[in-house]
């Protein structure tokens, strides 16, 4: 499980940082093992992902998905990024994982799309961008 | 150590079929039984013949099978009950496990509570000793109290004085922690608690499996325990509460069995234990249990304790040989009770027990349902080796080899 992609993903994550200011922030952990992620988004001004960071702690599979997820992301539309499930994750991280430890490589993604959902709570017609929504980040 | 062992390790390891078990190709080490033990073959075939033999309900039934059921099963009880030091068997209430026991004190015992009474609990509990008691001060606005720990895992014994009080009506307590293996000083805390006219309880989960227990040399007046951690069957266990407190309780669940006459608006409670056995039982889990402790007694607790004692010592010495890691819990291997959680500094213990899992090595990685231990010592998780019986000091060492591989993964 431990193949060099997860492992220098682990040691040197990308994106590992706060964004300020951003259009999304999201906390969520995995209270079974202790992982913690926050996230951050930043929308272009056509309403696709410009710039995703993140800070945390927890197991190498959590921490070096979200890694990879901050590059995976970028360019995509926001119901692009919503429709990703487990298996999306599991073909970017490429080792197998078993279920439980999918639930830790899918905390980052879970994370992004809660906030997302928040997000589009706070200002519908998001897709449009954030201008045309009213979103200021911050 | 005066223990007499009329089996070797080698011996006891050849009844446990899941020993044989492989994976990578190398023999599975177990040491998880802290979450639950494996089973010997004697366990597996009293469950066995009982339903290929034996087979019918308890306590019903006017036929020759329904008899020979219920001796078994209230034979198993008569073993079980004198295996922890119940002075009649008719305490012995007969649940799914130590998580129901206690939530059957908190329901039956709470609703003798009222608003503003006090329930006194420690840091180190089980969520099984926590969470009953947080749902009871919701029903009934009771207080909730916790004993804190200090830096080696110990109970803060001024905390007991200065919480246990008039207003106290339940002191409940683990007797040895799942997660430092503290192992607690019960006969001290009953005093307290009888001293304010409050009962004790007792979580005894993590000490059946790994330690002789008598509950009257305990001097407490509820005892509740899981058969799945001790060699015996899931979904059974045991509340030992004394007659009085037990015949003064409201039942838990009703329904068959726990009646002695029910009319279309009100009941009669049958006697103890039935009293809180409503419905048909695990009849085959409780005859597993039955012969899960029999192959105990045969072995004897006292070279089980010593036997585990020895493994924790083993281990904490290959520990304090590194400099990267963390031990919870005392710093002496006879006060760990079979087992030993630790944090290295270099690798998340899921990862931990992920590469462990790489060698057929299996431990526990989490927060083992006690996340207030964690935050205590400030640790999100931690890796948990748990031992008992039927391991040998191989199995310690097949540990620290994937140690080893862990530190050259993910150690810079």
């Amino acid at each position: 499980m431990y193949q060099e992609n997860i492992l220098e993903h682990y040691r040197n994550p990308h994106n590992k940082r706060k964004l300020d200011p951003a259009h999304v922030t999201q906390k969520e952990n995995n209270p079974l093992c202790g992982d913690v992620l926050e996230v951050y988004v930043l929308f272009g001004a056509d309403g696709k992902v410009a710039e995703v960071a993140f800070e945390g702690q927890g197991c190498a599979i959590s921490q070096a998905s979200m890694s990879m997820l901050t590059d995976e992301l970028k360019g995509k539309a926001m119901d692009e990024v919503e429709a990703m499930g487990a298996d999306a994750i599991q073909e970017m991280v490429v080792v197998p994982l078993s279920p439980v430890r999918m639930k830790c490589a899918t905390l980052g993604i879970k994370a992004v799309q809660n906030g997302i959902a928040a997000y589009r709570v706070r200002h519908p017609g998001a897709d449009a961008g954030p201008e045309a929504a009213g979103a200021t980040s911050k | 150590m005066a223990a007499t062992q009329l089996m070797t390790t080698e011996q006891i390891r050849a009844d446990f079929p899941t020993l044989r078990r492989q994976f990578n190709g190398r023999p599975v080490v177990f040491l998880d039984s802290g979450a639950s033990s494996l089973k010997p073959k004697q366990v597996i075939q009293a469950e066995e013949d009982f339903y290929a033999n034996h087979y019918a309900n308890v306590h019903r039934g006017i036929y020759q099978l329904s008899e020979e059921a219920t001796d078994l099963f209230e034979g198993a009880r008569e073993r079980v009950a004198a295996f922890i030091g119940a002075p009649e068997s008719r305490e012995l209430v007969l649940t799914r496990g130590t998580t129901e026991g206690l939530n059957l004190l908190a329901y039956s015992l709470g609703a003798q509570l009222a608003p503003g009474d006090e329930v006194v609990s420690t840091v180190m509990e089980h969520h099984s000793n926590q969470v009953p008691w947080q749902l009871l001060g919701r029903r009934r606005k009771t207080v909730l109290k916790h004993i804190g720990l200090d830096d080696e895992g110990y109970l803060k014994m001024e905390d007991l004085d200065r919480l246990v009080t008039d207003r106290t009506k339940i002191v409940t307590v683990t007797h040895v922690s799942n997660v430092l293996g503290t192992v607690n000083p019960i006969r001290e805390i009953a005093e307290a608690a009888h001293d304010h006219g409050a009962v004790c309880i007792v979580d005894g989960a993590q000490s059946t499996p790994h330690m002789p227990v008598d509950v009257k040399a305990l001097g407490c007046d509820f005892f509740a325990f899981s058969g799945h951690k001790m060699l015996g069957p899931t979904g059974v266990g045991g509340l030992w509460g004394r007659a009085e407190l037990l015949e003064g309780m409201e039942p838990f669940l009703g329904g068959g069995d726990m009646i002695s006459e029910v009319h279309l608006q009100e009941s009669k409670w049958n006697q103890i234990p039935a009293k809180f056995e409503a419905g048909t039982p695990h009849i085959a889990g409780v005859i597993g249990l039955g012969a899960a402790v029999d192959y105990l007694s045969r072995i004897g607790m006292d070279w089980v304790q010593h036997h585990d004692e020895q493994l924790i010592a083993r281990a904490m010495a290959r520990f304090a040989q590194m400099g990267d890691v963390r031990l919870l819990g005392p710093k002496d291997p006879r006060r760990h009770a079979g087992v030993l959680a630790f944090w290295l500094d270099y690798a998340h213990p899921h990862d931990v027990a992920q590469v462990f899992d790489d060698s057929a090595v299996c431990v526990r990685a989490g927060h083992h349902c006690a996340m207030p231990v964690n935050e205590r010592y400030g640790v999100p998780a931690t890796t948990r080796a748990s031992v008992y019986l039927y391991n040998d000091e191989g199995d310690i060492d097949r540990m620290f080899e994937a140690i080893e591989k862990v530190r050259r993964l993910f150690k810079p």
